[in-house]
């Protein structure tokens, strides 16, 4: 089940689950003068990657480390698989894999060498070395393996770091930028292994603020800002509540044609211009509006159905809460240059 | 809150491990401490005790074996040798060069230990240690123990060097192989441990309060230096002493430097590792 999000608000009711991996209630923590996180309400679900998305300062690093216990909290509590973290917690942090936005290895030691270290410290006693073999196979960095890691390039660094977290078969990996500093082949390679890894049930918690990964990643979002949750649950859930309304954008030879789309069954309102935007009450309405044009002899030269990403979602929240870049809240406003505020006519 | 946990020596002895294998990797670290060992165990008392066992200058010699009248009674009774020259040999060997077995160890494991935790920081790996399941006392220990091994490992090998140098040219003149005296072996296996052990402790605590490298290595400076001194007069005194009262500074050493890393354990927090909040 998913938190139910009202797009007038942004406080949100967290409804826990008892398949929740995670849960904070009201958890803040501060540095000094500087509040990390503040009141930060969150249930991220078994089984599922949740990607906690904001931007830089937003506390996506501070909360992962508070789920393994490596911060406490200033305030409130924080419970992983129904368990507190804590220095005490040593169960609870063997449970949980990590891959940091630096890779943290040991650039002195081989491939080979920081493997066996990660197998040790969390006690991967029986076949260590088959599966530190196995991981390394997986990958793709078997050959280098017992070459020191100073030699590695970026790319190598974040496979083995990746590697390495999964040695002792965590229920919980926490990927905190995992594909920062990577080219796009690397990051792809990277994002299908992490996918992967959820096919065995692994609870998947990544930190990232770029919104293009998260979009074909996430099964569950977090949208944070300033320390707080200020949005979460599936993209397509989310992306409905604030565009429950499907859009088609169209363009003719003749656009005086289209005039009559304005009066057909579902058709909720038209934006004029070009394109034009036609706005329905079901996706699956697009396939009759053709089918009519057709019939009536009109003669298109764009059908571009648009289905809301994460991007548009994001900046949406952003400049509800006076944070995004611009206040251009309509649909695809961040995705297409050709955009205007207001419906111009129904 | 839940209680701490019982330390798990396992993972002490892994951090201990992977440590001195990344040491054993840099030989910009083991090649100075392999030049400061044979610096101070065998190229300086070879020059001194070569020069004095075969200076002709028999009046400068004898000067010098009159001074030897300086040292304590005890001391004087212990010195062997019908010689001038063989009496200041053996001075020099068993009582003047014995701040040697203490300045090593300690240099060379305070180097260690001031960029250990800030270095983890630095490099970032203290991320991976800080979210592992190894108790922060078990990194500190692991670290402290890392950090010893080095300097005591140089101290033994030198110290055995040394012996050899010692009676191969001080022996013939005192009527055979004398060297270790029991008052040695005392000061190396009883007295320089604890005093490595509270050198650390508080290196330690430095290294994971410090904001770098060479902020940790300036002020670890500054903290050992004194416990140098404390540990040259005292080992000093027991080599001049009885077997009692070396073995009785020992002792005081052990106690104060277990205090010392009881409560040196708990400077080391998950935060610290990550280098959070340490303004």
């Amino acid at each position: 089940m998913i938190e139910t999000v009202t797009p007038s608000s942004t406080d949100l009711q967290h409804v826990v689950q008892p398949s929740s991996a995670v849960v904070a209630r009201a958890v803040s923590k501060r540095f000094g003068d500087n509040v990390a996180l503040s009141s930060l309400d969150l249930a991220l679900p078994k089984g599922q990657i949740s990607v906690l998305l904001g931007p830089n300062g937003a506390g996506k690093t501070t909360t992962a480390r508070m789920i393994t216990g490596a911060l406490e909290p200033s305030g409130g509590e924080i419970e992983v698989f129904g368990e507190r973290p804590g220095e005490s917690a040593r169960d609870l942090r063997s449970r949980c894999g990590v891959v940091s936005a630096k890779p943290a290895l040991y650039d002195q030691l081989s491939g080979y060498d920081n493997l066996m270290f990660a197998a040790e410290l969390y006690g991967v006693d029986r076949d260590a070395d088959a599966r530190i073999r196995a991981e390394a196979q997986r990958f793709d960095i078997e050959d280098a393996l017992h070459d020191k890691v100073g030699g590695y390039s970026t790319g190598m660094k974040t496979r083995l770091a990746l590697a390495r977290s999964v040695l002792h078969r965590p229920d919980l990996l926490l990927l905190d930028e995992p594909t920062s500093g990577l080219d796009p082949e690397s990051s792809a390679t990277v994002l299908a292994l992490i996918r992967e890894m959820t096919s065995e049930g692994t609870t998947v918690v990544m930190c990232t603020h770029h919104l293009i990964e998260a979009e074909g990643l996430a099964d569950h979002v977090v949208m944070m800002e300033l320390g707080r949750s200020v949005l979460a649950g599936a993209p397509r859930e989310l992306t409905d509540t604030y565009w429950p309304d499907a859009l088609v954008q169209i363009e003719a030879e003749d656009p005086a044609t289209l005039e009559f789309l304005s009066h057909e069954p579902g058709v909720i309102r038209v934006e004029r211009g070009l394109p034009l935007r036609v706005y329905l009450d079901d996706g699956r309405r697009i396939a009759e509006l053709i089918a009519t044009c057709v019939k009536r002899g009109v003669s298109l030269t764009r059908v571009d159905p648009w289905r809301p990403s994460l991007r548009d979602l994001y900046f949406r929240v952003r400049a509800e809460n006076g944070s995004g870049q611009g206040s251009d809240t309509s649909p695809g406003a961040h995705t297409r240059p050709d955009v205007s505020m207001e419906p111009v006519g129904q | 809150m839940s209680t701490p946990q019982s330390l798990d020596w396992h993972r002490v002895s892994v951090i201990a491990r992977t440590d001195l294998r990344q040491l054993r990797q840099a030989k910009d670290f083991w090649v100075p401490m392999t030049i400061l060992g044979s610096i101070f165990f065998l190229i300086i008392p070879g020059i001194l005790l070569l020069i004095i066992t075969n200076m002709g200058d028999v009046a400068a010699v004898e000067r010098m074996a009159a001074t030897l009248e300086i040292l304590p009674e005890s001391a004087q009774a212990q010195i062997r040798g019908e010689t001038p020259s063989a009496r200041a040999g053996y001075a020099l060997a068993v009582f003047l060069l014995a701040p040697v077995a203490i300045v090593v160890p300690l240099t060379i494991s305070t180097a260690v230990a001031a960029s250990t935790i800030v270095g983890e920081r630095e490099r970032g790996t203290g991320e991976f240690l800080a979210h592992s399941p190894a108790a922060t006392r078990e990194i500190y220990l692991g670290k402290l123990i890392a950090s010893a091994i080095p300097g005591y490992l140089t101290t033994i090998v030198g110290f055995g060097g040394y012996s050899i140098l010692v009676n191969l040219t001080v022996g013939p003149e005192v009527g055979g192989w004398f060297f270790p005296t029991t008052q040695w072996w005392l000061l190396v296996v009883w007295v320089v441990p604890p005093f490595i052990a509270l050198a650390l402790s508080l290196v330690l605590r430095l290294s994971a309060r410090v904001t770098s490298t060479a902020a940790a290595q300036q002020a670890s400076g500054l903290v050992t230096l004194p416990l140098i001194m404390i540990a040259y007069s005292q080992s000093t005194g027991a080599l001049f002493g009885s077997a009692s009262l070396t073995l009785a500074i020992g002792a005081i050493a052990w106690v104060i430097a277990g205090a010392s890393l009881i409560r040196g354990m708990g400077s080391l927090s998950r935060s610290r590792l990550l280098g959070v909040g340490m303004e």
